[in-house]
């Protein structure tokens, strides 16, 4: 059964410095990071000491709410440093890598017969369960709760971001053991998107294909859900990014934990912009100077551009990204910038701005952002690039008055935080859509549940 | 550059005192401002409010400078008479027109401006919030709207009642819920009825002429029609423009292109535009229908409007200029696209209706957004309704 999934309203950011198709070994990390901030809402319980000697797999910590959900090293070395912020709340974990290369050997699984709990097991104790993560609230999945669906995305459309068909080529037997491992985890479908039937995703086993086209929102999980099987009060689902399904299919079928992938190093910033192997955690430096920089004042993100984070080349590669842009910052002033006629920046107006006159053209965005933040005033353009079944002011206006009542029933149950990154990008106020969001979803998640 | 980097260390140096709002809006005027972003979407679309605000004083250019000329041309007119074979450089765009226009326009523009930037300074320095720019609109649209001769004392009054009452204690740009500009203009109204209504206020000098062997008529010719006389400009004067009224409202061809030029940018709404003409030749064709089914007699005080040909309303008072630019105001009208359809709907409905049976003041395009401004969140709440009650079906059916 394949349903086809059209999107109409979106907005593709064309920007230049994609990354070609040429995949490069990054050099070794010596330090491999975790960041907590990557697992929004999870209280960590440290499982190892300061300057303990762990091996690749072994679990670090666990989350203090479900016990068994353990998060491992990424490489065998030495726990060198906690990093703590305010109120000791644990913000990083450095670990220096040793030699060894030790790694810790998990039974493998008979696919074939492998009952849920077994399934559900393996996940958390080898590091793997936090790639599941969970709709509402956006967080990683709680495993006490079966979801009603699966959906993965296979189909890329954010700015940049990692030409998912290239980066998983090959990793067919890996995709297929992941799927139907986690088809033992719902009683209904698993939902995979495809742009193409080229995708390595395409042509699955035990699994609900549906092509999808059209501009950007079309490839993000959110939209694909809410044309699919929206969310209700009272269900969960689960989404997993197509690239960590390698990694749980790898340790289904060899026993260990491999956190290595396919990253795309992309921006107008970076000389080279290519593709890199690399393990999560990993310096950003241990590629990003592989490729270049081609200016002094540049920013790095974790991520694509709509819904990455800052970080910096001292950063780590993020535990969900597989795409780090640098781009130019953007602060500085620019004299009259607010009624001259703009050629150079992306606009969803034609207010004397003229991306409507090429919409191929690519271009060179920077961090500023034009503008300063004010009320909101104008409206009905968040719809124009917003495919959901959702009234996306209104909804942000519940989050911000901090209204549970309406925030429930104008859907953000269904949402997640990027479903409102394209909103954000053409808000003429510079509202923080998806701040307010997230914060909506916190307070949803400690009222309600 | 000196200039910037003066600002930027006069901005950091500033940061945090109680004069910074005033400081930055000067400064962000000047300069789009260095700020990125930190979280979120790393990069922004080019537009900000500041950009969206300048759209539509251009659009409101044309208006304003036709303004000046016809100010003149109906002075000077009424004093001479008009023009036997009219032609548009020789009687029209002449530099003794504008003059007249510019010393009676211009002052109207100064007030508005300064007036309500000066209340939007004080109540930004006060509060603590930056200036926002909903004022640059409003200031425009204020002396456009308002009848020539409107003492500069009592357009002061008026701009403040209207900042403070109309926009301030809600909280400023996108939190009001009446259009600041036509509370404005309604505290002028009822607050000076005799002033801003009659035969006398549309020309300049109309009213301290009145009485003396000088004396000249200004009629506009919704007046006309309020008293059953018949209209006495033709079509194309009336489209064109050059009749009398307030001072940006009379040029339908003008504003026309102003409106056609906000929906090529994408500011202004064409829903409520769109709809707003169709309410107002509906009820246009609701009376005309009564005229030509003998329900009313020709001695009716009715009679002059309802048998006024119904498309003729789009062309004459402030409809097509309230329609326009005033309307399509998108923190007071209507936020959803469904409810765009059914406010501006009724906006042109109502502003005929109004026009037609208050004979008194027969201009009622600004009552009619008044009080749909109210009922927009009205309007919006049910239309959101619909996709609650959609969500809570679906979510019944996935339970039951």
């Amino acid at each position: 059964m394949s349903k086809d999934i059209r999107i109409k309203k979106g907005l593709n950011i064309n920007l230049v410095g994609a990354a070609e198709q040429t995949t490069s070994k990054a050099v070794l990390s010596n330090v491999y990071a975790i960041n907590l901030n990557d697992f929004h809402g999870i209280m960590p319980k440290m499982l190892v000491k300061e300057g303990a000697t762990v091996k690749a797999g072994e679990p670090i910590f666990y989350n203090k709410d479900v016990e068994e959900m353990k998060f491992v090293s990424p490489v065998s070395g030495e726990l060198v440093e906690i990093v703590r912020g305010a109120r000791r709340r644990i913000l990083t974990l450095k670990i220096r890598a040793n030699k060894s290369g030790e790694v810790v050997e998990h039974s493998t699984l008979n696919l074939a017969s492998a009952s849920a709990e077994d399934v559900k097991s393996q996940l958390l104790m080898s590091g793997c369960w936090p790639f599941i993560k969970q709709r509402p609230y956006d967080v990683v999945a709680n495993p006490n709760v079966a979801p009603k669906a699966i959906f993965v995305s296979g189909y890329t459309t954010a700015p940049l971001a990692a030409n998912l068909d290239y980066v998983l080529q090959g990793k067919e037997k890996e995709l297929q053991a992941a799927i139907t491992a986690l088809a033992t985890l719902t009683s209904g479908q698993i939902h995979v998107s495809v742009g193409s039937s080229n995708s390595p995703l395409s042509g699955l086993s035990g699994v609900t294909e549906h092509k999808v086209a059209g501009p950007h929102p079309a490839g993000l999980v959110g939209t694909q859900i809410n044309k699919i099987d929206p969310v209700n009060k009272g269900e969960v689902v689960w989404t997993v990014n197509a690239q960590d399904l390698v990694i749980i299919g790898e340790l289904l079928l060899t026993g260990k934990f491999n956190p290595q992938r396919t990253i795309a190093l992309a921006g107008s910033a970076v000389k080279s912009p290519k593709y890199y192997t690399t393990t999560i955690g990993s310096e950003i430096s241990t590629f990003l100077y592989g490729s270049g920089v081609s200016i002094e004042n540049f920013r790095v993100i974790n991520g694509d551009v709509l819904t990455g984070s800052k970080t910096s080349p001292e950063g780590y590669l993020g535990f969900y990204n597989n795409t780090v842009t640098v781009i130019p910052e953007g602060d500085d002033y620019e004299f009259f910038g607010w009624n001259k006629p703009i050629f150079n920046k992306i606009s969803s107006t034609r207010a004397m701005t003229f991306s409507w006159l090429n919409p191929k053209k690519k271009y060179d965005l920077n961090t500023n952002t034009n503008g300063e933040h004010r009320a909101f005033v104008v409206t009905g353009a968040y719809e124009k690039v917003f495919p959901l079944d959702i009234y996306p002011m209104q909804l942000l206006k519940a989050c911000m008055i901090k209204d549970l009542d309406e925030m429930e029933q104008l859907g953000l149950y269904e949402v997640a935080p990027e479903d409102f990154a394209l909103t954000e990008f053409i808000c003429i106020s510079k509202q923080p859509h998806q701040q307010i969001i997230r914060e909506g979803l916190d307070l949803l998640q400690k009222e309600i549940g | 550059m000196g200039l910037k980097n003066t600002l930027h260390n006069l901005k950091e140096k500033y940061k945090g005192k109680k004069m910074a709002p005033a400081f930055n809006a000067i400064h962000t005027f000047l300069y789009l401002p260095n700020e990125t972003t930190h979280s979120g979407s790393h990069v922004r679309a080019a537009d900000d409010l500041k950009r969206t605000m300048n759209t539509v004083i251009m659009a409101l250019i044309p208006v304003l400078i036709f303004g000046m000329f016809n100010a003149g041309y109906q002075h000077y007119s009424a004093i001479n008479g008009f023009p036997a074979d009219f032609s548009l450089l020789n009687d029209f765009l002449t530099w003794d027109n504008f003059l007249v226009g510019l010393t009676t326009v211009l002052p109207l523009v100064i007030v508005s401006y300064v007036i309500g930037l000066a209340v939007e300074f004080i109540f930004a320095v006060i509060k603590g919030h930056e200036v926002e720019e909903g004022y640059l609109v409003t200031g425009m649209l204020v002396p456009l709207i308002v009848p020539i001769d409107t003492p500069l004392w009592m357009l002061a009054i008026a701009v403040i009642f209207g900042v403070v009452i109309g926009k301030e204690v809600f909280g400023g740009t996108g939190m009001n819920i009446l259009n600041p500009a036509l509370t404005i203009r309604a505290f002028l109204f009822f607050a000076y009825p005799t002033w801003m209504s009659g035969d006398k206020v549309w020309v300049h000098e109309a009213v301290e002429r009145a009485g003396t062997a000088d004396a000249i008529s200004g009629e506009t010719i919704l007046g006309q029609l309020a008293q059953n006389t018949d209209a006495s400009y033709s079509i194309s004067d009336m489209f064109f423009g050059f009749i009398p009224g307030s001072v940006g409202e009379t040029s339908t061809f003008l504003i026309l292109l102003g409106g056609l030029f906000l929906i090529f940018t994408k500011i202004a709404s064409w829903r409520i535009m769109l709809s707003a003409v169709i309410g107002a030749l509906t009820m246009g064709l609701i009376f005309n229908g009564v005229v030509s089914a003998d329900w009313i007699s020709e001695g009716s005080k009715f009679y002059g409007l309802m048998s006024f040909e119904f498309w003729q309303h789009l062309l004459v008072g402030g409809l097509a200029f309230g329609i326009v630019y005033m309307a399509t105001d998108p923190v007071t009208g209507s936020q959803t696209n469904k409810g765009k359809w059914y406010y501006g709907f009724f906006i042109g409905f109502i502003s005929v209706l109004i026009r037609v049976f208050n004979p008194a003041y027969p201009e009622g395009v600004f009552l009619a957004i008044l009080l749909m401004n109210v009922f927009a969140p009205t309007i919006d709440h049910y239309v959101v309704q619909s996709n609650v009650k959609k969500r809570l079906k679906r979510s019944n059916k996935a339970t039951a």
